[in-house]
């Protein structure tokens, strides 16, 4: 069983880096000398790096290394003290939710951050909103672009549901669902923003390692047939040198290393800061 | 398996996004139609219609109003009786000012305007949470109250600051405030206008606009990184909720009592609509029409209950004897049952749906 | 134009001209800003141990009021009375551990909000299904002749008011500084899980911090009861507790305190200078709309900490 998913995945990872090597293309995201401080913590000190489209990007680091508030300031949740952003070669001086969540980037939480008191679908749904234009008049009357949107955006998620295979949850409140299955929908939700640039904080903590294939497959997946890009938090080394194209090492809020799983891999730092603590 | 849902398939979305997806719950939902809007004018009484009814279906507006906001977004307001006074007053100032105006349009001005005083009190929502906020929704109770009590303006002048509603007409001489107003023209107007508004009620909580409240209410900094903009939701969810105890409380002044004062909205208002919507369940429409139920009956049966029994001073010891058991049952229902009487018809659903196979 | 200034400034100039008649309202409002200081504090206690917004702390002053009174009327001596009343107090914080707290207990802390809600229907229907709902005078012995300072007339009773306030806050800071309970509740206030590991169980803590603003409780409502007579809209009175916390900061004791002056004086200042421009009775919101303005400029009250949210 174990042994064929593992080879499933290398399978797909093979077929996958074949292809995905002609697609990576310009720079999407340039984060440029972050700083972030919390009173006297000092989160992220003058970090800078990029993301091209359609690579796999992770970020690595021992806990408290910062990694998550690195997602949280780029998508606009906390106010780095310092740094810029350059997005499709525009600089923005400021990121905030809602303008992140314009430009298509979504995220997922290590945290999970579903809704609880919502169905799957609902709760896809969701990741529809910024897309819907209906007024709340037309909505109380199910009524005019009311009606053609849901059903339109309905057999979207649809296709997502049955990608990620979750079918058979469509009705159930996430709340009862079992934490495997609540991180694919919360990874669900986000890619119903068809987003540009998917940030996943850890999306394979907590799971066996059968659910942890099926998660890898799926961002696999999503990174080459919809050709996005993403970047992933991941503290299991096996799968970051596996799926990753380059990785980013922070440790004390500072980047430690930026380069490909196996340029990391092999810098004495790393392995001093970090490797060294996970290797036996 | 009376009650069920295999075979029935749904070939499109748009049957699957259907309120009622099963056929019993759409013939369910015709027979209460049915018994409301054709057998409760011909048998009722007029002390049916006039005592039971009218309170039951306003207070039901009113529940789902609070629903909207509290159970939906999560937004605990304790300022009901204040926006209902707000409809109430705004309704009468209209009316008088402005004579000719028709009846639906005195209401639907009276719940916008309410609405606008309801995203005013709103407003320390963006900031805070929580009881933080319920404690700031009693200043919309508190200082409302004053204003129409204290401010002869809202009375017109009257002197014992009491309003009474001028009779208006739905059209023609049907009559629906005042005098001249059958019990039945009353009713059946109410009943319209409440099964409306929770029918679009009933849209908006299934699509978007209920979602990005939904998603506030259970996380909202989640729904922020979607892209839901906490502050148009939230203010959103104000306006509306308060659009719908507008006209509750327009409705209650005008056509349930014809006179009040503002008194008549104090916080013991607030109170009951909470619980109405405790009981019947937090975040469903038809839920806020059982807790209306429960809390219009339960204190006539207690003083039926207690004049039977012969006891003397039964009204002051039903009224006390009433706050016991809503308190009680609010625990009761906020530790056994949160989504209320309406999870637990949908629990007996569900085992309809099995039956007679006991799993 | 005119009536603006009416209100803006007319009252500025009355205060300017009658300083004397000013501190003496001013004195008067910090003293009944003593009484909401005192219910504040008991909201302050049992939030701070068991993170619970304790909305029936004002139906737990009537209550206790109520039975207190009651006693005094089956001819109970005072002492007896007291007894009687600290004995129905922690029997309450027994029961409401028991029946509410425990089967709620890893809720959100909104669904235990409207527990207490729930608590304070009850407490109110009950307490009045026993002693009845007239208003009932409460007198044991506090002196309501007015003091004569200098040209102040200062109410003895509100003094006598502030003194108990104040020795009740010394004996709690007392209590939480020096005994082992105290310090077990300050550890459960700072942090639930250490205070596990130091082998406290929560139930007997909670119980104990309920018994506590209970007692407190009781103070109030023979304070309230003997100013204003026991009856039920102490229980509302007491709401107003509700945004002195907001004021002060829900964590914080001084704050309770300096909240509870803060909506107090400014209450009756609005009251005389304002309120008979206005149609009097500002009193009735002027509390809550105070605390409404000021959650806008600073959520987390005077003392409180502001929390930047994690994701
Ligand atoms: N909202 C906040 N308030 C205060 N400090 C914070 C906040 N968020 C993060 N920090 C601090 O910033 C530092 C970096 O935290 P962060 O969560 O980014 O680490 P991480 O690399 O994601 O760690 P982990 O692997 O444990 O998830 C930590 O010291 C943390 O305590
Ligand atoms: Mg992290």
């Amino acid at each position: 069983m174990t042994t064929a998913a593992t080879d499933l995945r290398l399978d797909s990872r093979q077929a996958a880096t074949g292809r995905r090597q002609r697609r990576i293309g310009g720079v999407l995201l340039a984060v440029e000398n972050v700083s972030l401080r919390f009173g006297g913590v000092q989160a992220l000190s003058g970090v800078s790096f990029d993301v091209r489209q359609g690579e796999i990007r992770a970020i690595i680091g021992p806990n408290g290394a910062g990694k998550s508030s690195m997602l949280n300031v780029i998508n606009g949740f906390y106010q780095p003290q310092e740094g810029s952003f350059v997005w499709k070669g525009e600089r923005l001086a400021r990121m905030r939710p809602h303008l992140a969540a314009t430009l298509g980037i979504a995220r997922t939480f290590q945290n999970i951050a579903l809704f609880k008191g919502m169905t799957t679908l609902d709760n896809i749904m969701t990741g529809r909103i910024l897309k819907m234009r209906a007024s709340f008049l037309e909505q109380a009357l199910w009524w005019g672009r009311a009606r053609r949107e849901e059903l339109a955006h309905r057999a979207f998620v649809e296709r997502i549901i049955d990608f990620l295979e979750i079918q058979h949850i469509r009705h159930t409140p996430v709340g009862k669902l079992p934490y495997g299955l609540q991180k694919r929908v919360e990874l669900a939700r986000a890619l119903a923003m068809e987003p540009e640039l998917l940030l996943l904080d850890e999306p394979m903590a907590g799971m066996n390692l059968e659910e942890k294939e099926d998660m890898c497959r799926f961002i696999l997946d999503v990174n080459e047939e919809f050709g996005t890009t993403v970047v992933l938090i991941e503290h299991d080394m096996g799968v970051v040198m596996d799926i990753s194209d380059r990785v980013v090492v922070l440790d004390y809020g500072k980047l430690l290393a930026d380069g490909t799983p196996d340029e990391v891999r092999n810098d004495p730092r790393v392995i001093e800061a970090y490797l060294g603590l996970v290797h036996d | 398996m009376i009650y069920r849902e295999t075979g029935q398939f749904k070939a499109s979305y748009a049957a699957d996004q259907a309120i009622f997806r099963l056929v019993e719950d759409r013939i369910g939902m015709g027979a209460i139609l049915f018994l409301a809007f054709v057998v409760m004018p011909l048998v009722g009484s007029q002390y049916w219609l006039e005592t039971i009814m009218l309170p039951f279906l306003i207070y039901s507006l009113a529940a789902i109003g609070l629903n909207l906001l509290t159970g939906y977004a999560g937004q605990l307001s304790l300022g009901t009786g204040g926006f209902m006074a707000c409809g109430a007053f705004s309704a009468y100032k209209l009316a008088t000012a402005f004579p000719d105006l028709h009846v639906l349009l005195v209401l639907v001005l009276a719940g916008s305007i309410t609405a606008a005083v309801g995203i005013l009190f709103g407003l320390p929502s963006l900031r805070i949470k929580g009881f933080y906020l319920a404690v700031a929704t009693l200043a919309a109770q508190f200082f409302l109250l004053w204003l129409f009590n204290r401010v002869p303006w809202f009375t017109n002048y009257s002197s014992s600051g009491v309003i009474s509603a001028p009779p208006l007409a739905i059209f023609g001489d049907i009559w629906v405030t005042g005098f001249e107003a059958t019990p039945v023209a009353k009713y059946l107007f109410t009943l319209s206008l409440v099964s409306i508004l929770a029918l679009a009620a009933k849209n908006m909580t299934r699509l978007k606009i209920g979602r990005a409240w939904m998603a506030i209410r259970d996380m909202d900094i989640a729904a922020e990184i979607i892209g839901i903009r906490p502050m148009t939701t939230k203010l959103s969810a104000f306006a509306i909720s308060s659009f719908y105890c507008g006209i509750a409380g327009a409705l209650w002044a005008f056509v349930y009592t014809g006179a009040v004062e503002a008194l008549a909205f104090e916080i013991n208002v607030s109170f009951r609509v909470l619980f109405m919507i405790i009981i019947g369940g937090l975040g469903t429409i038809c839920g806020s029409f059982m807790g209306a139920a429960f809390i219009v009956l339960l204190p006539i049966f207690l003083n039926n209950t207690l004049l039977a029994l012969g006891l003397a001073e039964a009204v002051a010891l039903a009224s006390h004897l009433e706050a016991m058991i809503m308190g009680a049952l609010i625990i009761f229902f906020l530790i056994v049952e949160p989504h209320g009487l309406a999870r637990l018809w949908q629990i007996l659903k569900e085992k309809l749906r099995r039956w007679p196979f006991p799993y | 134009m005119e009536t603006l200034e009416h209100i803006l400034l007319q009252p500025f100039r009355s205060i300017a001209e009658t300083p004397m008649f000013f501190l003496e309202v001013l004195i008067g409002g910090l003293m009944s800003g003593v009484m909401y200081a005192l219910v504040a504090l008991g909201f302050v206690l049992i939030f701070k141990a068991s993170g619970v917004f304790n909305f029936a702390q004002g139906a737990m002053v009537l209550f206790a009021a109520l039975f207190f009174v009651g006693f005094l009327e089956l001819g109970w001596p005072v002492w007896l009375a007291v007894a009687g009343s600290v004995v129905v107090m922690v029997a309450l914080a027994f029961a409401i551990e028991r029946v509410v707290l425990r089967p709620l207990v890893n809720q959100p802390p909104i669904i235990l909000f409207m527990a207490t809600i729930g608590i304070t229907f009850f407490l109110d229907g009950f307490g009045q299904t026993i002693w009845g709902s007239d208003v009932r005078r409460l007198d044991v012995g506090i002196p309501t002749t007015p003091l004569i300072v200098g040209d102040l007339y200062i109410n003895q009773f509100d003094l006598f008011a502030a003194v108990i306030c104040g020795l009740l806050v010394t004996v709690l800071a007392l209590f939480f500084q020096f005994t082992p309970t105290g310090r077990a509740l300050r550890a459960v206030a700072d942090d639930h899980q250490a205070a596990m590991s130091v082998g406290i169980p929560l139930n007997v803590i909670w119980t104990i911090v309920w018994s506590v603003a209970g007692l407190v409780g009781l103070v109030a409502g023979v304070m309230w009861g003997s100013k204003l007579g026991v009856q039920f809209n102490l229980s509302l009175i007491a709401l107003k507790a509700l945004p002195v916390l907001i004021l002060g900061g829900f964590t914080s004791v001084p704050g309770a305190i300096v909240g509870g002056l803060l909506v107090g004086a400014g209450e009756k200042v609005a009251e005389v200078f304002w309120g008979p421009l206005v149609g009097g009775a500002v009193e009735d919101w002027f509390a809550y709309v105070l605390a409404l303005l000021f959650l806008l400029v600073r959520p987390q009250g005077l003392f409180g900490e502001r929390i930047i949210e994690r994701v």
